[in-house]
C-alpha cells in the first residue's frame, strides 16, 4: 500500500521535450511508474522516449487517462500549466518547478481546492510509493520497500534521511517532499492523515525546516489524531533571522519559524526529534518496538493458540521484510 | 527583496497614494537643494533595510534648510544595526493628529493575502501586535476575486469614525492591495498612516518587500536593488547563481540542496564547530558554480577548512568532482579541504577527485568531523601547507 501514488497511477509530463522534462520522463518510466503522455505545445505527433507527446493536457487526458500530471516548465510557465493541468480533470497535480511566484500560487491553491484537486509543491522533488510509481525527481534506487512513511519540506535531505533508514533496513511505503515554497498544495497535516489510514505505513518520519508553523500545526496532529508513531528532523537550527535559507519558505520572520520552536512543539506532542538524519532509523526502530510492546499489551487477553499464530505470521513478514531491504541495498550498490 | 523607503513611496505616488512631497539624497547638498525647494520643515530620514531607524536617531525634523543640513551630515554616514546610511529622504514634515497601520502580508496558514489594519499605529507596532493583539484586525482577501470595496470600507472603519476619513482611508487600502499585486510584493506596510489637523489621511512612510520569485518580471523593480546596501559576497553569489548567507564560522560549507545545506550547518554546530555560511549550489551541477562557490568561500579570512557535502540525485557527483578539481587548480587553496560526494555517478567522481589527492569521507556525520578536526588543526598552526 502508498499513499497519493501507486501502481494505477497513469501520469502525463508536462514540457516532456524541456532539459529536465525529457531526462526525469525517461527515469521514471525506468522506474516502473505508467508514464502514458506528454505535453509541450507544437510538438503534437512526436515521441519521447517511446512516450507520446501532444499539444495540450485536455488532448492528452482523452487520448491515455491519464490521471496524474507532473510539470516541469520554467517558473513563467508554471502556474498556467497547473490551471491547464485542473482544468483537463487529472486529480493529481505534482508541480516540480521552483521560483514560482507566491502571489500566483495564492490563486492556484484557491482555485484547485473549489476543484477538489490535490497539488504537490511547487519546488519539490515528487514523490515515490516504493515498487510502485514514482512521480517527479527522486533518485528511485535510495528508496526500498518497507512499513515507513517518510514526509519532507526539502529534496536533497530527504535523500540523505531515505538513505539513512534504507541502509539501516527500514524501507518504505511512500516518501514524499511537499515543497519548500512559503504556499504549497499539501501540507504535513494533509499527508499524515494519509499516512495514517495507510494500512502498510507503521511509523512516519516527518522532516521539517525554519519558516512557517506548519510543524507546529502537524504536531498538534500526530497528538490528537494519529496512532502510528512519528520521528522527526527540523533543519535550521543554526539559521540566522531574517535571510532566506535558499528555500523562499525557510526564513525566520519576527521571531517566529525557528527551529527552537518546532523542536520544542514536537517534543511536546511526543514526537522525538534526531540531532543528524543519520540518528532517525534508530530513533524509528525505538518507537515501533514501544508501538508492538503496547499492542502486545493491548492483545494479551488473546487465547495462547491464537497468539502463537499470530506472532509466527508476523515473524514471517518481518524476515520476508528484511531480505527485501537487504536484496534492494544489494541492488543499488551493483549500480553504482 | 527590500526596497528603499523613497522607492516604495514613488510605487505608492504613482498608484495614486497621497504622499507628502519630498525626494532622495546622497549629499549635504543634495539634502540643502530638496529643502529650499519645499520651502517648508522637512524630515530628514535614514535610507536603510533595517527596522527601527527613528530609534536608532536616523530620523530628525528639521525647521529649516539650516537645520537639514546640520541633520544630514550626521544622519549620512551614520552606522544604523551594523549598515551605513548613503542615502536620506528629505520628506515634507506634516502635523499629525492620529497614527494607524495598515499593511498586506503573504499568509502562509490561509494561504491568502493578509490586510492587517490598527488604530494604534507608529514606532511601537510590533509591542501592540504582541502584548494587545486585540487591537489588530485582519482580513484574509480571495486572491481571485480581489479585494471589495466594502472590505476595504469595513477595515477603514476599525481606524476612524469620521466617513470622510473612512473613505478616505479604503482608497488607500483599495490602491495597495493594487500595488501589492503588481509589484509581486511579499508584504506591503504604511506605518504610520497618519491624519491632519484639516482632515486628510497621508502615508508618511512607505515599505515593501519584493517576493524574489516575482523578480523574474518585474524589470523596474529590480533596477532598484540597492547593490551598496548588500554583502559583497552574497552578491557575488546571486550573480553566480547560488543561495548564499554569509555567517561567522570557521568552517565554509558547500552543500547542494537548501535542506540539506541547513542540515549540515546544524551539525557542524552540534559537533562543536560553527558553520561560516550557507551555501546552496542548487539543482544542477554545472562545474562553473562549484568554482564560484569556492572562490566566495575561500575569500572570508575566518574559514579554516572547507567542507563539501553533495547527495547526488539531478546533481551529478561528477560534474561536481570536476568543478572541485577546476577550483583546485585555478584557486590553490591553502586550506584544507574535505570532500562528501554521493549518489548519482559517485565512482566516477571519486576517481576524478583521486588527482587532487582530495581528503574525502563517506558519510555525512564524518565529514563535518573531519572538517571541524581540520579546521582546529590549522588553528594550532599544522594545517596550513
Amino acid at each position: 500500500m502508498s499513499i497519493f501514488i501507486n501502481k494505477k497511477t497513469k501520469v502525463v509530463v508536462q514540457g516532456i521535450t524541456g532539459r529536465d522534462g525529457s531526462f526525469h520522463a525517461a527515469q521514471m518510466k525506468q522506474y516502473g511508474t505508467n508514464v502514458v503522455a506528454g505535453v509541450t505545445p507544437g510538438k503534437a505527433g512526436t515521441t519521447v522516449d517511446g512516450i507520446p507527446v501532444f499539444d495540450s493536457v485536455a488532448d492528452a487526458v482523452r487520448a491515455t487517462k491519464a490521471n496524474t500530471s507532473v510539470i516541469y516548465v520554467p517558473p513563467a510557465f508554471a502556474v498556467d500549466a497547473i490551471f491547464e493541468a485542473a482544468d483537463a480533470g487529472v486529480s493529481l497535480i505534482v508541480c516540480i518547478t521552483e521560483g514560482v511566484p507566491a502571489n500566483d500560487m495564492m490563486k492556484v491553491y484557491d482555485y484547485i481546492k473549489t476543484k477538489g484537486i490535490r497539488m504537490i509543491g511547487p519546488n519539490c522533488p515528487g514523490l515515490i510509493s516504493t515498487g510502485q510509481s514514482k512521480v517527479g525527481i527522486m533518485p528511485g534506487n535510495i528508496c526500498v520497500k518497507g512499513p515507513v512513511g517518510v514526509v519532507s519540506r526539502s529534496g536533497t535531505l530527504t535523500y540523505e534521511a531515505i538513505w539513512a533508514l534504507t541502509c539501516a533496513g527500514l524501507g518504505q511505503t511512500t516518501c514524499i517532499g511537499i515543497g519548500g515554497d512559503q504556499i504549497i498544495g499539501t501540507n504535513f497535516i494533509d499527508t499524515l492523515r494519509e499516512f495514517e489510514a495507510d494500512s502498510a505505513t507503521r511509523a512516519v518520519v516527518m522532516i521539517g525546516e525554519i519558516g512557517g508553523c506548519d510543524e507546529e500545526e502537524a504536531a498538534k496532529f500526530v497528538k490528537n489524531h494519529m496512532t502510528k508513531p512519528v520521528v522527526g528532523f527540523i533543519a535550521g537550527r543554526t539559521a540566522p533571522p531574517g535571510k532566506r535559507m535558499g528555500h523562499a519558505g525557510a526564513i525566520i520572520s519576527g521571531g517566529s519559524g525557528t527551529a527552537a520552536e518546532k523542536v520544542k512543539a514536537l517534543e511536546a506532542a511526543g514526537i522525538p526529534v534526531a540531532a543528524s538524519p543519520t540518528e532517525l532509523p534508530m530513533l524509528i526502530k525505538q518507537k515501533m518496538s514501544e508501538a508492538r510492546k503496547h499492542q502486545a499489551g493491548k492483545t494479551r487477553k488473546v487465547t495462547g493458540a491464537l497468539k502463537a499464530k499470530k506472532s509466527a505470521k508476523k515473524a514471517t513478514a518481518k524476515a520476508g521484510l528484511r531480505r527485501a531491504a537487504k536484496k534492494a541495498i544489494k541492488k543499488t550498490a551493483k549500480k553504482k | 527583496m527590500k526596497i528603499h523607503e523613497y522607492q516604495a513611496r514613488e510605487l505608492f505616488a504613482r498608484a495614486g497614494m497621497p504622499v507628502p512631497r519630498g525626494n532622495v539624497a546622497t549629499t549635504v547638498a543634495e539634502a540643502a537643494a530638496i529643502a529650499e525647494s519645499l520651502a517648508r520643515p522637512v524630515m530628514v530620514k535614514a535610507q536603510v533595510h533595517v527596522g527601527g531607524r527613528g530609534k536608532a536617531g536616523g530620523v530628525k525634523y528639521a525647521e529649516n534648510v539650516e537645520a537639514v543640513r546640520v541633520w544630514a551630515q550626521k544622519i549620512l554616514g551614520m552606522d544604523i544595526k551594523g549598515l551605513t546610511v548613503k542615502k536620506i529622504l528629505i520628506s515634507e514634515a506634516v502635523d499629525i493628529v492620529t497614527e494607524a497601520y495598515v499593511g498586506i502580508i503573504i499568509d502562509r496558514v490561509t494561504k491568502r493575502p493578509v490586510i492587517m489594519v490598527s488604530a494604534a499605529g507608529g514606532i511601537d507596532i510590533e509591542e501592540v501586535a504582541a502584548k494587545t493583539p486585540e487591537k489588530i484586525f485582519k482580513l484574509a482577501v480571495d486572491p481571485i476575486l480581489g479585494l471589495k470595496g466594502y472590505q476595504a470600507r469595513d477595515l477603514a472603519s476599525k481606524l476612524y469614525k469620521d466617513i470622510k476619513l473612512i473613505r478616505q482611508a479604503a482608497d488607500i487600502i483599495l490602491k495597495l492591495y493594487d500595488v501589492y499585486w503588481k509589484a509581486d510584493a511579499s508584504l506591503v506596510e504604511i506605518n504610520p498612516l497618519i491624519t491632519t489637523p484639516d482632515g486628510k489621511v497621508l502615508a508618511i512612510d512607505a515599505k515593501i518587500n519584493i517576493d524574489d520569485n516575482g523578480l523574474f518580471r518585474q524589470k523596474e523593480i529590480s533596477a532598484m536593488r540597492d547593490i551598496d546596501s548588500e554583502n559583497p559576497a552574497e552578491v557575488a553569489a546571486r550573480e553566480g547563481d547560488l543561495s548564499f548567507v554569509k555567517l561567522d564560522g570557521s568552517i565554509g560549507c558547500i552543500v547542494n540542496g537548501a535542506g540539506l545545506a541547513m542540515a549540515t550547518m546544524d551539525l557542524v554546530k552540534h559537533y562543536g564547530g560553527e558553520p561560516a555560511n550557507f551555501l546552496d549550489i542548487g539543482g544542477s551541477s554545472n562545474p562553473q558554480k562549484v568554482l564560484t562557490a569556492m572562490r566566495i568561500i575561500l575569500s572570508d579570512p575566518n574559514v579554516r577548512s572547507v567542507l563539501i557535502n553533495i547527495f547526488g540525485g539531478i546533481t551529478r557527483c561528477d560534474d561536481v568532482a570536476n568543478g572541485i578539481v577546476m577550483a583546485y587548480g585555478e584557486l590553490k587553496p591553502e586550506i584544507p579541504i574535505v570532500v562528501r560526494l554521493t549518489g548519482t555517478n559517485e565512482s566516477q567522481a571519486q576517481k576524478i577527485l583521486k588527482e587532487v589527492n582530495l581528503k574525502s569521507a563517506d558519510t555525512l556525520d564524518n565529514v563535518v568531523k573531519e572538517a571541524i578536526r581540520l579546521a582546529n588543526q590549522d588553528e594550532i598552526g599544522t594545517g596550513r601547507i
